[in-house]
């Protein structure tokens, strides 16, 4: 009985854990210069976040009820496969569109190719 | 890799008959056995032993999920400093992958990565360019990147 509540808190730190992680994300959103910088933040923070706390979650309910939810596992792959492309496309579009970059920015090897690209 | 897979299945279900038991036990034990004797005539086959790429693609997970749990450390050390002193900015990186899954495994594993992102990979499918939180250590990461995730990725396509 002791082993089941220890594991209880252990499973309400990782859910608290995935909340600061996702809170700090969009502090991130607001934070950040530009759209590229924003994306990092919103495309790494908010996964990781949703991981814990849907992870967490299968693990309560497994060991609390003895049920396991296949839905959630497959809920954690597909986050898993898709943040990053969601990420890309957006970038990529913003880019596309000439949205510049940050002016403290350091150096930009995609616009030369571009260029290149353009002109031929 | 996929025909020695069905080879497997195929000798697990033979173990089943010829013990005339139908039970997910038989059927596991067919399944090792097979698995064994796969092993043993492993060199008739012109690929290699198809656990080892099991392994390997057990390995890549591993990385990911480690990397993406740095990423995040490293961003949020970013976001929470109080004074704003990145230089981001955009960087080639040359790839020797080929094949297509190959490329967007590693543009999926770069974007979950500590301050990287794949903005655009070159329509001859030689270079990636990505956009870098922080432009301080570009030739670091380069390396780290082919490192880590190009050889990994090779160690599962290699037959």
């Amino acid at each position: 009985m002791k082993m089941k509540e220890n594991l209880e808190v252990i499973f309400a730190a990782i859910v608290v854990i995935g909340a600061i992680i996702n809170l700090i994300s969009a502090i991130g959103v607001i934070r950040l210069p530009d759209v590229y910088t924003r994306n990092h933040a919103a495309s790494k923070g908010a996964t990781l976040g949703i991981l814990l706390i849907l992870s967490s979650v299968f693990l309560f309910f497994w060991v609390e009820e003895g049920y396991m939810n296949a839905r959630l596992l497959l809920g954690i792959i597909f986050v898993f496969m898709t943040a990053p492309v969601a990420g890309h496309l957006i970038s990529r579009a913003a880019y596309n569109s000439g949205i510049p970059l940050w002016e403290k920015s350091g150096q930009d090897a995609l616009k030369a190719t571009k260029q290149k690209v353009k002109n031929k | 890799m996929a025909l020695q897979l069905l080879l497997n299945i195929f000798l697990a279900f033979i173990w089943m008959f010829l013990g005339n038991s139908f039970t997910v036990g038989s059927l596991f034990g067919g399944y090792l056995i097979g698995l064994l004797m796969i092993f043993m005539m492993r060199r008739f086959f012109p690929q290699r032993f198809y656990l080892s790429n099991v392994i390997a693609v057990i390995k890549l997970l591993f990385i990911f999920i480690k990397e993406l749990i740095l990423s995040n450390i490293e961003i949020l050390k970013i976001i929470l400093k109080p004074k704003l002193d990145i230089r981001p900015g955009i960087f080639a990186l040359p790839t020797e992958l080929e094949k297509d899954w190959e490329i967007t495994t590693l543009a999926n594993l770069i974007t979950l990565t500590p301050g990287t992102l794949v903005l655009e990979i070159s329509d001859d499918r030689k270079t990636l360019y990505i956009h870098a939180m922080d432009l301080k250590n570009v030739q670091e990461s380069i390396d780290s990147i082919k490192n880590t995730f190009e050889k990994a990725i090779k160690e599962v396509s290699r037959s």
